[in-house]
């Protein structure tokens, strides 16, 4: 017998689904109608499409194959700083762009730590530039993602599995084979998938370690065809391939991991009897760990020798990212919580994959339909800092939707029946069921998207004029002027402020929230 | 003879002592209030749980410390007793060789068990293809097939239904006839203890009582018992 199930936003859901969709189809609409007449791409074009490709499989590849030995020495291994080294996994993501790219040019760049290693031993510096550069920061911040996406993997093989196996007298080869592979080939595609899904949009990293014709992402592409040849056509139409392919990505890679990455439980390790040998996990712990560690402590070592070369205009445009970050979390919160709760409350849908365009849609696609339809009526620079928290915030609501569907699915699962037996009004349900159970998400989601807004180089760039640079875009120009000092001081403020609003909303979240 | 003798265990803040012996083939039952420590009992006896003080003898071998695969001991837990990516004729194999490499002899050793469980004709088929209590019968086939001198069940049939959870008990009484093993059985049903025990080992306030006849025990309980038998 089927069941009538609690039903919640049903209008405020589509309406805010509506204020997703509608921006984004408006931008797309304006920027197609924009490439009319120019049907076809040039070779530059095609080799931007190429390099979105393979920058994008290599970043995956490489970040999924150094992240399954990482994964599985931290699902084998109990140390102390066990815990502080799966928190400084989620550091990456919320990591500015810009910031991380500065702290990889400390170690890797010509003039860097690496180079002068070398230097003293007579050998030639590295350069980070092209190809390889892009993909070393993919990895940078892809790495952590995959580690805590397969170690979720391991972590949801019963511990009675390991168990049996110990009892079984199971060698360390039977316990890969049986049990540990079949979880490997569940949750390596969806990593990978993701991964590079997320590579394909890239845009900050492009525009730092790569550029020129043999290392141009789509991304970048659009935003050299819009800001220096302003060929409105030619990035209509390199928006719309991008909008296919990374949208095409999107939906493989959100249909390949049914959950959410953010969730908890990675601490938990599982004890095994096959862990021999263990210098080797504790080799690839190092490793991974140095990865991470020795370019956010280049950020800090450098930012603090930095900061006294900080020009006033770096505060100005502090105020302004943290205008743009309180814009953005309103505007997400205001979104997602009857998105989440619509969604919540129905059957499984086509509509979460459209809250997915987020993830899908470039940002830079979005921002340049907007100059198109803005333009005629006001100068589109004194709306720069409202449009790019706009779409800072699409661009976080997938995540956020991923973290908080789920948790309005639960807790109508666990109390749907009795609120509706008791004929509890809505706003009875919204305080007293749902909100106890959606603050810690929510909290965690608005950090995130304060902590991706206020460090965000993208749609600023299209819009940006001297008077209205947001910091990462004051931090990219104190770079482009080789003012280095002050460039590190500036991403020193920036890792601060990112850092700072994500644990002040996921502090709030998590205070007096259920578990 | 399984012999614990002045165990304790530590755990954080919970410690469990226990001080007794069970007899080759005898079937007893560990049962006690949720948090009481029956897993962790049974846990130390499989080598899963560290031994702060104490001694685990199993026929007179020395087993405190010994790794879980040294011991003569076959276990089921809750949940986990099959791996999903293996068909059901692979898990029972497992139970002869880990590399799953077997001879003509032991492949029909294996066909015989799934047959004596009746899960002739369901060989080829994954855990998740099959009912709960086949995959009960699966992981029974497989102790069958080891014909360990110890049995240690953590309450596997607790998610079963009534008939079907009769059925499995049933099916251990008649592995336990053929194995003559020895049973260590947690669970958190009375009905249990009087379906397969002989012995009730009681486990309260940190201690793991010695075992009493059941049928007695369970006649006249002692307080304690009265009151988590309710």
């Amino acid at each position: 017998m089927a069941q009538r199930a609690l039903q919640l936003s049903k209008w405020t859901g589509p309406i805010a689904l509506f204020a997703v969709v509608g921006p984004i189809l408006a931008a797309l609409i304006a920027v197609g109608a924009t490439a009319e007449g120019k049907l076809y791409l040039g070779p530059g074009d095609w080799a931007a499409i190429r390099f979105t490709l393979v920058q994008s499989f290599l970043s995956a590849a490489f970040s999924v194959a150094l992240a399954i030995p990482a994964a599985r020495a931290l699902a084998r291994r109990r140390f102390r700083g066990r815990s502080a080294l799966i928190t400084l996994m989620g550091a990456p993501f919320i990591l500015p762009v810009i910031v991380a790219v500065f702290g990889l040019l400390t170690v890797f760049g010509r003039a860097g730590w690496v180079s002068s290693i070398l230097g003293a031993v007579g050998l030639e510096p590295v350069s980070i530039y092209g190809l390889h550069g892009v993909v070393i920061a993919h990895v940078f911040f892809n790495l952590p993602l995959a580690v805590r996406l397969i170690l979720q993997g391991w972590n949801d093989i019963p511990a009675e599995r390991f168990r049996t196996a110990a009892l079984l007298d199971f060698g360390p080869n039977a316990v890969f084979r049986i049990i540990e592979w079949p979880m490997l080939r569940k949750a390596v595609p969806g990593a990978f998938a993701l991964i590079f899904a997320i590579c394909l949009t890239s845009f900050a990293v492009a525009l730092t370690l790569g550029g020129g014709p043999r290392a141009t992402t789509i991304e970048l592409a659009i935003y050299q065809a819009f800001r220096f040849d302003f060929d409105l056509g030619r990035a209509a139409l390199l928006s719309i391939y991008q909008l296919g392919i990374a949208g095409c990505a999107a939906a493989i890679a959100l249909l390949l991991i049914p959950l959410s990455f953010a969730e908890g439980g990675l601490n938990r390790p599982v004890q095994r009897w096959d862990t021999t040998p263990a210098w080797l996990d504790y080799v690839w712990l190092g490793l991974a760990s140095a990865f991470l560690i020795v370019p956010l402590s280049a950020i800090v070592l450098s930012g603090l020798a930095g900061l006294p070369d900080v020009p006033i205009s770096v505060w100005h445009s502090a105020t302004a990212s943290l205008y743009v970050a309180f814009i953005s979390v309103v505007v997400l919160m205001i979104l997602v919580l009857p998105l989440a709760a619509w969604m919540g409350s129905r059957k499984r849908s086509g509509i979460e994959a459209a809250s997915l365009l987020g993830l899908a849609a470039s940002p830079l696609m979005i921002g340049t339909g907007w100059f198109i339809l803005i333009n005629p009526v006001i100068d589109p620079q004194t709306v720069a800092l409202p449009v790019t928290a706009f779409v800072n915030a699409l661009m976080a609501l997938p995540f956020a939707i991923r973290m908080l569907a789920p948790a309005v699915r639960s807790a109508i699962a666990d109390h749907g029946q009795l609120a509706q037996s008791l004929n509890l009004p809505h706003v009875v349900i919204w305080r007293y069921v749902l909100w106890p159970r959606l603050r810690a998400p929510l909290g965690f989601s608005l950090g995130l998207a304060a902590a991706l807004s206020v460090g965000d180089l993208g749609v600023i760039a299209l819009f940006a004029d001297p008077d209205r640079a947001t910091l990462p875009l004051q931090m990219y120009r104190l770079m482009g002027a080789y003012r280095v000092d002050a460039a590190a001081g500036a991403a020193l403020i920036l890792l601060a402020l990112a850092f700072t609003l994500f644990l002040l909303f996921d502090r709030w979240g998590r205070a007096n929230a259920d578990s | 003879m399984l012999t614990v003798k002045n165990l304790l265990v530590r755990h954080d803040t919970f410690s469990l002592r226990a001080d007794w012996s069970v007899q080759s083939g005898s079937r007893t039952v560990v049962i006690g209030p949720s948090g009481a420590g029956k897993s962790t009992l049974i846990g130390a006896v499989a080598g899963f749980v560290d031994v702060a003080q104490g001694q685990i003898t199993l026929d007179g071998t020395d087993i405190t410390h010994a790794n879980p695969a040294n011991r003569d001991i076959a276990m089921l837990f809750q949940d986990g007793n099959l791996f999903p990516a293996l068909t059901l004729e692979q898990n029972v194999s497992l139970g002869l060789r880990p590399s799953l490499k077997l001879n003509a002899e032991e492949r029909k050793r294996v066909h015989t068990v799934l047959n004596r469980v009746g899960l002739s004709g369901f060989e080829k088929r994954k855990p998740g293809q099959v009912s709960g209590g086949q995959q009960g019968r699966a992981a029974l086939a497989r102790i069958l097939l080891q014909r360990k001198p110890l049995l240690l069940l953590d309450e596997p049939f607790s998610a079963l239904g009534p008939a079907l959870r009769q059925e499995m008990l049933d099916l251990v009484n008649d592995v336990l006839d053929e194995t003559q093993a020895t049973l260590l059985m947690v669970t958190h049903n009375p009905d249990d203890a009087k379906h397969i025990a002989q012995d009730i080992i009681f486990l309260d306030d940190g201690v793991a009582h010695s075992p009493e006849p059941a049928e007695q025990l369970l006649a006249n309980p002692h307080p304690a018992l009265k009151s988590y038998l309710g």
